[in-house]
């Protein structure tokens, strides 16, 4: 998942300003910053049949979800072993998939010459791939699975405000949050989850599966806990955890709830 | 500059109309210049307990519409020429209200006023988005028990995700916490929420204890806003809570129980 909040705010600030005109019209348009999910294709592998076959093996899974999805190429991994990758080739069979690319991170020069040239625009922001040739052999890597974020580019999200009830917060790596988190309000994590003020709404963490993945906050009162599916409720809280700060895993596929 | 102030709660009933018809006049009455805007289009209800109910000729969705300046559907208060009343209409629903509209309406009163004062109506639904969108600073009445205070929290959460200055990234909205119909007796026969137990769940900063008392039903009666009753409890509260959101330093009052005749004279607790 990536977020275009940058995207738009660089096309604001290219808007000219010129307005001064003798008859006036009300505005009958505005440009908008907006933050949006859109899913990031990271290859790992630059062979495009393996690719389209692993795709069509997950659009299986979910042919309604990836119709028409939107989705944002991530070549860093790519780049970071020197593999090239066909542009045109990657997008029209992309294309072909129904999948709408609708942009490129972590492209070389020329990549990002030829995704141009296709009007698939470059997202800046994320740490671009160094050109400069590594030691690494450019043979195609073990096949791994495609669609998934890598760790290393998840960030961590910090709030310091509370989280009322009724709010939901979603982090694509680490959760920190500084204050409460009240009843009604829904907190997930791809990545671990700290809240250091009271925890009374529900925490996720691991979501996309992560079983490493932890909770740790300074006050457990939850309604809920999970840790990549594996969750309790309030009412399976022995009273020797609740109110404690305490830490949350997975051990056996069992929740664990310790003492910090 | 005008600050725009939502009174609000999410839930129903526990004295926003009260509260911004009490907290309009308190700041009319300390000099500046006020306005009172009722957002509960369909249930109006400022216009009782400002006592102008005889005198609404035009209202907001007709000014939002232009079929009246705001000069015509403005009402001058009886009591103090520094504050107006806009009343909400009747036969409308909230529908009638439009984003663009009400941001039009109050940037005209903005010129004009130093106080807005938007009375939301309850729930979370399109009259009390409105009230609170354009909003400086938030009131949020709550009554202390539970299912108040989760509303209020729940209103918290929405004026703090989609105002407009959460929307522009501005600096948020200033919360503060009206604690409404406080009785004392019932918090220590542990049937009330405590001062202490509502500001642990919402942590926000308390402009005042309202308690519960009859001189506020009795005002509503009477068409006049409780703080204009000065001997009364509630009245003197609010007042309190106009000094502190000005600025001034007041001890809370109202959130002991009262001590009775032997109290008073033997000084137990």
């Amino acid at each position: 998942m990536l977020e275009l909040t940058q995207f738009l705010t660089s096309l604001t600030q290219r808007m000219p300003t010129d307005s001064q005109h003798s008859n006036y019209h009300p505005p009958a348009l505005e440009f908008k910053s907006t933050t949006f999910s859109v899913p990031v294709l990271v290859l790992a592998n630059n062979d495009i049949v393996i690719i389209e076959h692993q795709l069509q093996e997950k659009i299986q899974l979910a042919p309604e979800f990836f119709k028409h999805s939107p989705v944002v190429i991530d070549l860093q991994e790519l780049n970071k072993q020197d593999l090239n990758i066909e542009i045109s080739e990657l997008v029209n069979m992309l294309r072909s998939l129904d999948f709408l690319p609708i942009g490129i991170r972590g492209a070389t020069t020329q990549q990002l010459k030829k995704a141009l040239e296709l009007a698939i625009p470059a997202h800046t922001g994320q740490n671009q791939a160094p050109l400069t040739t590594d030691n690494t052999k450019p043979q195609p890597v073990k096949p791994t699975p495609v669609a998934e974020p890598s760790p290393s580019t998840a960030s961590t999200t910090l709030i310091a405000q509370p989280i009322r009830s009724g709010q939901r917060i979603y982090a694509h790596g680490d959760l920190i949050v500084l204050a409460q988190v009240s009843a009604g309000a829904e907190i997930l994590a791809e990545g671990n989850i700290h809240v250091y003020g009271s925890l009374r709404g529900r925490a996720l963490a691991g979501v996309q599966g992560n079983i490493e993945a932890r909770i740790f906050c300074s006050d457990l009162q939850a309604e809920l806990i999970s840790i990549a599916g594996t969750y309790k409720i309030s009412e399976d809280l022995t009273e020797t955890v609740r109110n404690r700060p305490v830490q949350i895993c997975l051990q056996n596929n069992t929740l664990t709830i310790k003492d910090l | 500059m005008a600050r725009i102030i939502v009174v609000t709660s999410g839930k129903g009933g526990v004295g926003k109309t009260t509260t911004s018809a009490a907290i309009a006049m308190g700041l009319a009455k300390r000099g500046h210049k006020t306005a009172v805007i009722d957002f509960d289009v369909g249930l109006r209800n400022l216009d009782l307990i400002m006592g102008c109910e005889r005198r609404v000729v035009y209202d907001f969705v007709n000014v939002i519409n232009g079929e009246a300046t705001l000069n015509q559907a403005l009402i001058r208060d009886k009591n103090c020429n520094q504050l107006y009343i806009l009343p909400a209409s009747q036969t409308r629903d909230k529908d009638a209200l439009s984003q663009e509209g009400v941001g039009r309406i109050l940037d005209e009163l903005k010129k004009d006023f130093k106080y807005i004062v938007c009375d939301s109506p309850a729930g979370i639904e399109r009259g009390a988005f409105l009230a609170m969108y354009y909003a400086d600073d938030a009131f949020i009445v709550t009554n202390p028990e539970v299912s108040s205070v989760r509303d209020s929290d729940r209103m918290l959460g929405i004026l703090s995700s989609k105002s407009r200055r959460a929307e522009h990234n501005e600096e948020p909205i200033k919360e503060y916490l009206l604690l409404t119909r406080y009785s004392p007796e019932r918090v220590k026969l542990g049937e009330m929420l405590s001062v202490d137990d509502v500001q642990e769940i919402l942590s926000l900063h308390l402009l005042g204890v309202i308690p519960e008392s009859k001189s506020v039903l009795n005002a509503s009666n009477s068409g006049t806003p409780v703080i204009l009753d000065e001997k009364s409890d509630a009245g003197q509260a609010y007042a309190d809570v106009i000094a502190r959101y000005l600025g001034e330093d007041r001890p809370h009052r109202f959130i002991d129980e009262k001590k009775g005749l032997f109290g008073k004279l033997f000084g137990s607790k």
